[in-house]
């Protein structure tokens, strides 16, 4: 199987899935000419020409709208924000509109519209730039939310997300864009709402999604190694829809749970999670379940406590161990 | 260095105690042995002694509070020693507060055999985490028992696991499956709401164990009581006569079920986890109704003990009894149970054994009615129905029926109670 990098996958499903629907589009700034910000575009413009590539202006409240409207009308725009942190100038256009039109027109409009673009920290680009607003975005009923961790998750999740019916928020990573997996040539899809289990443990449940995935996986080889403690890593893979199922079955099976996650505390995507595993879980929990998220403070800029701010392994470790004595 | 005076652990069921009443005022001497305060715990009200002598410089719980056995309840100073500084001191109960943590089950094990050491203070919180908790329900493990490895000394499931899965006596309470609770019906305005005495509280946990931990079977047997009543007629005769006490029908039954018992030792006994224990000596429970529920006095070796012996043992532990006045080690280490409701007009009855024991007999009244007769004829005779419940892990249907024929035996031809 062909190692790509995670643009690389993105690019291929955006590229497979122009060709096989003449409705699908590319708009974004740069996105075109320019190969995009962060070259996932690249070669895109000039293999399928203006009408499927097309440059905007900055303003995201207007593109975005724009592609909200085309979507209302049949198109399947897929929008890029340089930085998922823009979507905030664009909140009336995302949450009432793309979010609520369904609902809104009696379910007489679809909105099937993509929105991707990176949505972390860590590269030293400022608090301004660095927004993970999965858990704002999955808490808008009508809003789909996917975060993936891996090349291979990036294309199959892609390539449904531009097929599905509803508003999709697609969250990438700039620090995964040059990373390489596996990646098969056949067509393949992942659904929304199906987690993936990045590794098999018995002992705990590490539950994240997009880069701390990586990181649980960091974090579970040196408690294997070092601890003697057999992590099962659990990538959710889509806030929402939320694969409840997979979270109730590792926990069913390890009894303990640390959920890692680059968003904010505060309200984040772990709280719900813990919130499940109190519901629907308390009486197979052999520990208090623990989280690990990013510094509650706006995006660090000085590089030498911004790499302290998002979660690491060495921050996953010591709240595994806490659980065992 | 202060000491403070602790909820002591006066019966073996006991899990927490009421302060009834101070007999020390804050600033009284205490010499060690004097009466401090009488505590009321579930089954009687006692006097509690110091063990240790100084001022008493404060009542850390009110007269009429409830705490845990292990709650610190006062506080004793050395003379001329200063009272720790107030933040150091725990707030005084009062009557209202809840009562503190009666949680740990442990404490209402009332197994003859010696328990295990204890793995944790008596009356404190068991840290245990859910997981764990539903493990040790499905495998009938007590978590009192178990020592916890897990932060805080908290139970994990390795720990239940590893815990031996066969309680050692059938009384240890907790071991009972957890009951699945069936909400009653709200009280309504015109019902009342009756809190559950220490009595009331002991009462439904053994019995519950009892109904659903012990493999339960009854026989039942009517005997002829006539002869019995003749006896009992001309001994009373005699002893009135002379001005001796009266001997009541239950003396007899008693007398019998004793002598019973050393015929057929098989069923004076408990199951033990992975043994049965045969006893020596018949300690004969006697159920005695109180005010607000009832309680077993035991008549101690009774196969030594007369008829006379018995009876006069029974109506002075029975008075005490009513009176909340009888000392533990009177209503423990019993092996065999009476039950006997003749008085109240039942005529027969199945009863629930009393934990750890492996039979009761439960005795209805003694009734005139129509029997067969030598000659097929039909006459008035009277009759007496005995039951036996019994725990089938001890006493198979064989045993308990040569049990039951022996105490027809005894019962039909008095006499050879004598022997």
């Amino acid at each position: 199987m062909p190692l790509i990098t995670y643009r690389e996958a993105l690019r291929h499903a955006l590229s497979e899935e122009i060709q096989r629907d003449e409705n699908v589009v590319i708009l974004g700034e740069e996105v075109a000419e320019y190969d995009g910000a962060y070259k996932v575009t690249e070669g895109l413009w000039k293999k399928f020409g203006d009408k499927r590539v097309v440059d905007t202006p900055i303003s995201e409240a207007a593109f975005i709208g724009m592609g909200i409207g085309a979507s209302m009308l049949g198109l399947r725009p897929v929008m890029e924000l340089m930085f998922w942190s823009f979507a905030t100038v664009a909140w009336d256009q995302i949450v009432n509109n793309a979010g609520f039109v369904r609902y809104m027109s009696g379910g007489l409009i679809n909105c099937p519209i993509v929105i991707r673009g990176p949505a972390n920290g860590g590269t030293n680009v400022g608090a301004t730039h660095s927004h993970t607003p999965e858990n704002m975005l999955a808490n808008i009923p009508g809003l789909k939310v996917v975060c993936p961790a891996t090349a291979y998750d990036a294309k199959g999740l892609m390539k449904t997300a531009i097929r599905d019916n509803d508003p999709v928020m697609f969250m990438e990573n700039t620090l995964l864009y040059g990373e390489k997996w596996e990646v098969p040539d056949e067509e393949y899809l992942i659904p929304l709402g199906v987690a993936d289990l990045k590794r098999e443990g018995s002992d705990v449940s590490l539950i994240a999604h997009g880069r701390a995935a990586l990181t649980c996986l960091k974090a579970a080889e040196i408690l294997a190694a070092e601890h003697g403690i057999q992590a099962d890593v659990l990538d959710l893979r889509s806030i929402r829809p939320l694969d409840e199922e997979a979270i109730l079955r590792t926990v069913r099976k390890t009894h303990r749970a640390v959920l890692v996650e680059e968003n904010k505390p505060f309200c984040g995507v772990d709280a719900q999670i813990s919130s499940i595993l109190m519901e629907k879980a308390f009486d197979e929990l052999d520990a208090p379940v623990l989280r690990v998220s990013a510094i509650d403070a706006p995006a660090f800029y000085s590089p030498k406590i911004e790499v302290k701010q998002l979660p690491r392994p060495e921050d996953i470790v010591p709240k595994v161990l806490s659980l065992f004595s | 260095m202060p000491i403070y005076i602790e909820m002591p652990k006066l019966s073996d069921t006991m899990t927490e105690g009421t302060l009834v009443k101070w007999r020390k005022k804050e600033g009284d001497v205490v010499e060690v042995g004097d009466v401090i305060a009488e505590v009321e715990t579930d089954k009687a009200t006692m006097e509690m002694e110091a063990f240790d002598s100084g001022l008493l410089h404060q009542h850390l719980v009110k007269e009429g509070g409830k705490v845990a056995i292990g709650a610190q309840i006062g506080l004793l100073l050395k003379k001329g020693e200063k009272p720790p500084a107030p933040g150091e001191l725990p707030p005084p109960v009062s009557a209202k507060a809840p009562a503190a943590s009666a949680a740990a089950p442990a404490a209402a094990a009332s197994a003859p055999a010696a328990p295990a050491a204890p793995v944790r203070e008596p009356g404190a919180r068991i840290k245990v985490s859910p997981y764990a908790k539903k493990l040790a329900a499905e495998k009938g493990i007590d978590l009192a028992t178990i020592a916890g490895t897990g932060p805080g000394g908290r139970i994990v499931s390795a720990d239940v696991l590893s815990a031996k899965s066969a309680p050692a006596a059938p009384a240890a309470r907790g071991t009972a499956p957890a009951a699945v609770a069936i909400p009653p019906t709200p009280a309504g305005p015109n019902d009342q709401t009756l809190p559950l005495s220490g009595m009331r509280r002991v009462i439904a946990d053994r019995l519950l164990t009892s109904k659903t931990t012990i493999p339960h079977f009854y026989l039942n047997i009517e005997v002829d009581a006539a002869p019995l009543m003749k006896t009992r007629a001309q001994v009373n005769a005699a002893s009135e006569a002379v001005g001796g006490p009266k001997l009541t029908v239950n003396d007899f039954v008693l007398k019998a079920v004793i002598a019973a018992a050393v015929k057929v030792p098989a069923v004076n006994a408990s199951f033990a986890g992975d043994s049965i224990i045969q006893y020596g000596s018949v300690n004969l429970s006697v159920a005695v109704a109180v005010d607000d529920g009832l309680v077993t006095p035991v008549v101690r070796d009774a196969q030594k003990k007369s008829l006379g012996q018995i009876s006069t043992e029974v109506k002075d532990l029975a008075t005490r009894a009513r009176g909340k006045k009888l000392k533990p080690e009177e209503y423990q280490g019993g092996t065999i149970t009476v039950s006997n409701l003749g008085s109240y007009g039942i005529d027969s009855f199945a009863a629930i054994v009393n934990p750890p024991q492996a039979i009761i007999v439960s005795v209805g009244a003694i009734v005139k009615k129509p029997v067969v007769g030598l000659g097929d004829q039909i006459v008035v005779g009277q009759r007496m129905s005995v039951g036996l419940s019994a725990d089938h892990r001890v006493v198979d249907g064989a045993v308990g029926a040569q049990y039951l024929a022996e105490l027809r035996r005894l019962l039909e031809q008095p006499a050879l109670m004598l022997l």
